[in-house]
């Protein structure tokens, strides 16, 4: 298969899910329109949710999900260790996702009100970049399947592959979306990286902030401005902490 | 012939989430068939405490990808009931449009990408790319049109935005609708085609008698709320789902097991077919005769084809609410929410069974405590038990007939494995 006369190098790709809700391997099968083209481009060896077939000859290992026990941390080592390029799909594998929220709780006592007298094991969540060193990157819950089209022209023909450092405000914009926080929603579109093409504010709500922060992102001034609106401060931290982008982030 | 043999799938393929399945046959008697769910648990009960009513949805839709329509309109029904909130009918009605766009999306997933494989001697549907390139685009179509209706009601297909506490946030524009509705019609020739292509399925000859248990349809087939029924008889309210439920834990599974009145039950499309087969659309119940399905049908596999047979009611229904809608003047598309302390249930049939949420709020619109019952975990006992009488049926035909019957068995539930343990 040639694209502007270049033979295209047909990547071999494999997918593991971890601890996840597996929506972002999902959406490697939506976006159906480009689907027989995107699944022309590159040679899946293993992706256990749609596939029997499981080689290990693979040279991009696309993780979704966080790691969450013990077993997980060996599995990823190992995988880590056969790919070439190991990305991560999604909030969960990027930040540790909304699994993060349970580090907040205690763990035994979480074990016990959920299976009594017979627990199980468990771990804090974990970004996979805690874990093995990571090539690259998409945030999202879920992720955009465009952004992962791009990431594959990347891996294919050398495309160069960058997440957006703007924020979502941009592409509301774009679309012509009207601001949500004119509308007195909090809205964390003016923090968050773009590159989702703002579905949340076009679709009525806010933005969640599920691809964390954008570059140089003033949270201060975020804060003051929600605040202004009415918002308290547990509700901004509430929203803040949900996908585990904005940790660490002042 | 030696009748031993030891079958271990580890990680089952083409099924949403980690389960194992493990077979023993010594001297032609089963000595061991387990269904083990390994999946990492997450607690999603244990997250939501603390969390504002308006989180819920946003937060539970994450519990599954492919069902999180699903998750998001339980959740918003379990805090509605909490708060008293009657949503408005137009935004009723909305929410069953994407409610039907979701179990078109997940089913046409299931009968085609991930158990259709199996019955045409593949491991996947990727090499019908090259040999049948018309099948996966009819596939891939169909999938799409579901996936449209979510983005165009819900504002996104996984992990939607517009269905929101007290109705929706959006109305679609209706050169949207105008468009869908058109491509539903057109679409029913594509379901023929798949039918035809399902006909050709040789699904193993294989019953064991269990219970079935669904919402229950009054005036029309049942997706959101309502009464709680079973094949053995029980009849239950909406709030009192935990009577249906009784969840245990067990040592092998991180997701917990369920059972009524006997050792396990069944839901899913096989389970509303059984129990609401005269509300089907009459163009469904037609093809359900064509693949020989009236209630009450005891064989798992046959779960396949009662989802084709949904697709064609959840068409024709969504034709008939995009046709009042775009009949009428839209009226209001969200209540007036006020949060008060009390405790909620929503029951909603998602692509793969009956699901439940449950929270206890304080007078904050702040929950204290919450329980989510999913499909796959009532459905996880009668998986086990099913593997034991496939093996005992079975078993003369070899270790890699056997195996591949009991892949089948498990994929025929379609299980929803990572949201069964959540």
């Amino acid at each position: 298969m040639q694209y502007l006369g270049i033979e295209l190098k047909k990547p071999r790709i494999a997918v593991f899910d971890f601890t996840s809700c597996e929506g972002c391997e999902l959406q490697l099968a939506n976006k159906e329109e480009t689907l027989p083209d995107f699944l022309r481009a590159i040679e899946i060896v293993r992706f256990r949710e749609v596939s029997s077939e499981e080689r290990d000859d693979y040279e991009i290992a696309v993780i979704e999900g966080a790691v969450t026990r013990a077993d997980e941390v060996d599995r990823l080592e190992k995988i880590r260790n056969r790919a070439a390029v190991v990305v991560a799909l999604g909030s969960c594998a990027c930040f540790g996702g909304v699994n993060k929220l349970k580090n907040a709780f205690d763990l035994p006592a979480a074990n016990r009100e959920v299976y009594g007298d017979k627990p199980k094991e468990t771990l804090p969540a974990r970004p996979i970049r805690k874990v093995v060193p990571v090539d690259l990157e998409i945030p999202g819950c879920p992720v955009s399947k465009a952004e992962v089209e791009r990431l594959i022209q990347h891996v294919a023909l050398d495309v160069p592959f960058q997440l957006p450092a703007y924020p979502v405000c941009g592409e509301c914009k774009q679309r012509f979306t009207v601001c949500m926080i004119q509308k007195g929603h909090l809205c964390l579109g003016p923090v968050t990286r773009a590159g989702c093409n703002a579905p949340c504010p076009a679709g009525g709500i806010g933005c969640w902030g599920c691809r964390g922060p954008s570059r140089d992102v003033n949270l201060p001034g975020f804060r003051d401005a929600a605040a202004r609106l009415g918002y308290g401060e547990a509700e901004i931290d509430e929203r803040l902490n949900l996908f585990g982008g904005f940790e660490g982030t002042r | 012939m030696k009748a031993e043999l030891s079958i271990d799938i580890h990680h089952l393929t083409r099924v949403e989430g980690h389960g194992n399945v493990v077979v023993r046959v010594e001297d032609g008697k089963i000595k061991e068939a387990r269904w083990d769910v390994v999946e990492t648990p997450r607690f999603f009960e244990v997250m939501l405490k603390g969390k504002h009513y308006t989180t819920a949805g946003i937060l539970t839709a994450r519990i599954c990808g492919i069902c999180s329509i699903g998750h998001c309109l339980a959740s918003l029904r379990a805090t509605e009931h909490a708060f008293g909130v009657e949503i408005p009918e137009t935004a009723r009605k909305l929410r069953m449009l994407a409610k039907h766009g979701e179990t078109l999306q997940s089913h046409y997933l299931h009968i085609l990408f991930l158990a259709a494989p199996d019955f045409l001697g593949l491991p996947s549907v990727l090499p019908l790319l090259e040999t049948k390139p018309e099948i996966v685009a009819l596939a891939a179509k169909l999938k799409n049109l579901g996936n449209r209706i979510c983005d165009a009601v819900a504002g996104r297909t996984t992990h939607p935005v517009s269905l929101q506490v007290g109705g929706v946030a959006l109305m679609p524009e209706r050169k949207v609708l105008e468009g869908l509705r058109q491509d539903l019609a057109s679409s029913l020739e594509g379901i023929k085609a798949v039918a035809d292509i399902v006909k050709t399925f040789e699904l193993p000859d294989f019953t064991r008698e269990t219970e079935f248990v669904s919402l229950k349809g009054e005036k029309e087939y049942p997706f959101i709320g309502g009464r709680l029924v079973s094949t053995d008889g029980v009849d239950r309210a909406e709030a009192d789902y935990r009577e249906m439920t009784n969840e245990y834990v067990t040592d092998a599974n991180t997701s917990k097991w369920c059972k009524l009145s006997r050792q396990s039950f069944t839901v899913g499309a096989l389970a509303r077919l059984n129990l609401n087969f005269g509300r089907l659309h009459v163009e469904a119940r037609r093809l359900a005769t064509d693949f020989g399905l009236a209630p009450v049908n005891h064989n798992p596999f046959m779960n396949n084809v009662a989802q084709l047979i949904e697709c064609v009611h959840c068409t024709y229904e969504s034709m008939r609410i995009i046709d009042e809608l775009l009949g009428q003047a839209p009226g209001p598309i969200m209540a007036d929410v006020r949060p008060r302390a009390g405790r909620g249930v929503g029951a909603v049939e998602v692509p793969r069974g009956i699901l439940y949420h449950e929270y206890e709020y304080d007078k904050d619109g702040r929950i204290e405590r919450a329980n989510c019952v999913i499909p796959t975990t009532q459905n996880n006992a009668n998986i086990h038990l099913d593997l034991a009488s496939l093996a005992e049926k079975f078993h003369a035909l070899g270790k890699e007939k056997l195996e591949l019957l009991c892949a089948m068995l498990v994929r025929s539930y379609d299980p929803c494995i990572s949201c069964s343990v959540h």
